[in-house]
């Protein structure tokens, strides 16, 4: 099956039954595989008059305590963001996918990963974060979506699952675990009428001075306990390495085949691929980086994930950059090359020792 | 989660011992309607429209299982003054909102509350799909012509020649388009069920207005679809009138482009279950 029916196959096992949609490529068969099988699990799918109406029924379904989820693509994200900073403001539980295109304005539909910054950064108005989990496989594409259920109820927040056109579209064997049963978390915060108890209230609105920055400081506090503890991402041959790799998505998979190529040549290379890319593993890349001559980021876009991987390096060894931008896949090929400049020059750098890192 | 808006929170409920001194109290605070000082100008419709809201919740007896949205405007806070479930949502949005939460409690009573910028404007899409898909459940929707919150802007229902913030010179048609009468605009909707255009200018005038809001609730509750009370509701801050002069300004000048009365009734609730 495709990456983007995988993702909402995944999305019914995983308790999501409230589906809000509006039809943009690449992502069109989540919408039509939840169309066609949501009902049958006694859910709803809506198609919404946009993606501004969607991302708001999700508010209300979210805020009703239901599994609640909508997915779009890059422009179509742009205009959810609304309602995701809603979301995070009244910290309900969501999930919302973006099987990322070409950027910026209507760009094409083709694979990319320019909506980066845009996701991990917040993406809307306003002083928050959202998790961000980045499959790279129509497998991941399922797994990932049960953990996105989860941790959006155990931590009250919307989680992005950031994908892109060439994981939304090309089709690979997935595997259900049919031990893999939704969590079912207890919401007293929900809105259900106040029969027996005191009124519900869903907001995001603090006019009273100094109990918005209250809000605000408890809301960094989960997220510093977000970034404690679910920080995830996939060593593959890091041991040993010079120089290591750092991709997600699909640009990963190119990696992991420069990696395994790179070393038939015998250059040591391996790949820290995040699976979360907010909070970014920035430990692991650390620990990589106090190793490594040189650390090769390689994105499809021109230079968003690379400012994390320096943040978490904090100069104590060079980091570069391959990205293509527009649409553009790295090839195999072009990363072996970089990797084979770098095995000639990096050496010659002379290492700093950085400061400890903190937090 | 709540808060009380810094200069209410006062109890205002009548004296408990009314009946001590021989007063038989007869007009009470509604269950639904909390206790707390509304932080609306003097003359503003919203408080009277939220009680009306909270008798006919109480008269229905279905406060326990009502679900009401807040929109952005000047009933941004109504959650704080209405003792039932509430959500926010994003300006406009209040009609997806709203469908997002009935469709998983469908059993529940959810009413929308939105002004005109909120439902006339940016939420345009938003109650036109929501009625369009007879969403089945209510609008209160509060036309004041005017954008209140951010001091009084010109509104999508503000009348031809009537001065703004954004309209100095008054309203000109030639550049900004006339009124929208939205009662008129949804009724050729199929989805739609249920709407009627009322005014809180006279106690004859409020008593009609809950009769109204009573009615939509019932259409809901009998299952029949999408349902929408247009209330004509005075502003006298930024009309820059009195408050008698506001209510004056409805009766004649309001109601003329948006005439009062049921503009569609396939609610298939029969008049008399519309009385108290």
């Amino acid at each position: 099956m495709t990456g983007n029916e995988a993702a909402a196959e995944a999305a019914i096992r995983a308790g999501c039954r409230f589906y809000y949609g509006y039809p943009i490529t690449p992502q069109n068969e989540i919408c039509a595989y939840m169309a066609a099988h949501l009902p049958e699990a006694g859910g709803t799918f809506l198609q919404a008059e946009s993606e501004l109406a969607a991302i708001s029924m999700v508010h209300g379904s979210a805020g009703a305590g239901a599994r609640a989820m909508t997915s779009s693509s890059s422009p179509g994200i742009s205009l959810k963001q609304e309602g995701i900073s809603y979301l995070a403001g009244s910290e309900l539980p969501s999930v919302i996918i973006n099987v990322q295109r070409g950027g910026p304005g209507l760009g094409d539909i083709s694979a990319s990963q320019g909506d980066y910054f845009q996701a991990t950064r917040g993406g809307g108005h306003g002083d928050y974060r959202t998790l961000v989990l980045a499959p790279y496989s129509a497998q991941e594409m399922a797994d990932l979506m049960f953990e996105a259920f989860d941790l959006a109820d155990k931590y009250r927040t919307p989680v992005l699952v950031l994908a892109d056109a060439q994981l939304g579209q090309m089709m690979e064997p997935v595997e259900f675990r049919d031990d893999l049963k939704p969590k079912t978390v207890p919401k007293p915060w929900a809105l259900s009428g106040a029969e027996g108890r005191a009124r519900n209230i869903v907001m995001s609105f603090y006019p009273i001075k100094g109990e918005l920055e209250a809000f605000n400081r408890r809301l960094q506090e989960k997220y510093t306990r977000i970034k404690a503890k679910e920080a995830r991402c996939e060593e593959f041959q890091t041991k040993d390495a010079q120089i290591i790799l750092v991709a997600y998505g699909t640009s990963a998979r190119v990696c992991k085949e420069a990696v395994k190529k790179a070393r038939e040549r015998g250059v040591g290379v391996g790949l820290i691929r995040p699976i979360t890319l907010w909070p970014f593993p920035e430990r692991a890349i650390r620990k990589a980086a106090e190793k490594a001559r040189a650390i090769l980021t390689v994105e499809m876009s021109l230079g968003q994930m690379v400012e994390d991987v320096r943040l978490a390096v904090e100069g104590c060894c060079p980091v570069h950059l391959h990205g293509r931008p527009g649409g553009g896949v790295p090839a195999t090929a072009d990363i072996l090359r970089e990797l084979k400049k770098l095995n000639r020059t990096s050496g010659r750098v002379e290492r700093r020792r950085a400061p400890a890192l903190n937090s | 989660m709540s808060s009380e808006i810094a200069t209410g929170a006062a109890d205002v409920r009548p004296p408990s011992d009314a009946k001590a001194v021989g007063v038989a109290r007869t007009y009470t605070r509604p269950r639904s309607l909390l206790p707390v000082v509304t932080h609306y100008c003097p003359g503003c419709g919203h408080g009277i429209v939220h009680r009306l809201l909270a008798e006919v919740i109480d008269e229905l007896g279905i406060r326990g299982r009502t679900i009401g949205l807040a929109p952005i405007g000047c009933a941004v806070m109504a959650y704080n003054y209405l003792d039932v479930d509430m959500s926010e949502a994003a300006h406009g949005r209040t009609p997806a909102v709203a469908t997002g939460i009935k469709r998983v409690h469908p059993d529940k009573i959810v009413f929308s509350y939105q002004g005109d910028g909120d439902l006339a404007a940016i939420g345009t899409a938003e109650i036109v799909h929501a009625a369009n898909r007879g969403e089945n459940f209510t609008v209160i929707f509060v036309n004041n012509a005017v954008y209140g919150m951010t001091n009084g802007q010109m509104a999508p229902t503000t009348l031809v020649g009537q001065k703004t913030a954004t309209s100095p010179r008054g309203r000109n048609p030639q550049n900004e388009g006339g009124p929208i009468r939205v009662c008129e605009l949804l009724a050729t909707l199929d989805g739609s069920k249920y709407l009627e255009r009322v005014s809180v200018t006279s106690p004859r005038n409020v008593r009609q207005a809950r009769r109204a809001i009573r009615k939509a609730f019932q259409v809901q509750m009998a299952g029949r679809g999408f349902s929408l009370i247009e209330i004509l509701s005075p502003c006298p801050s930024y009309w820059r009138l009195s408050p008698h002069e506001a209510l004056k300004f409805i009766d004649e000048e309001m109601t003329r482009a948006f005439p009062l009365g049921v503009v569609k009734d396939c609610g298939g609730v029969g008049a008399e279950e519309g009385k108290p």
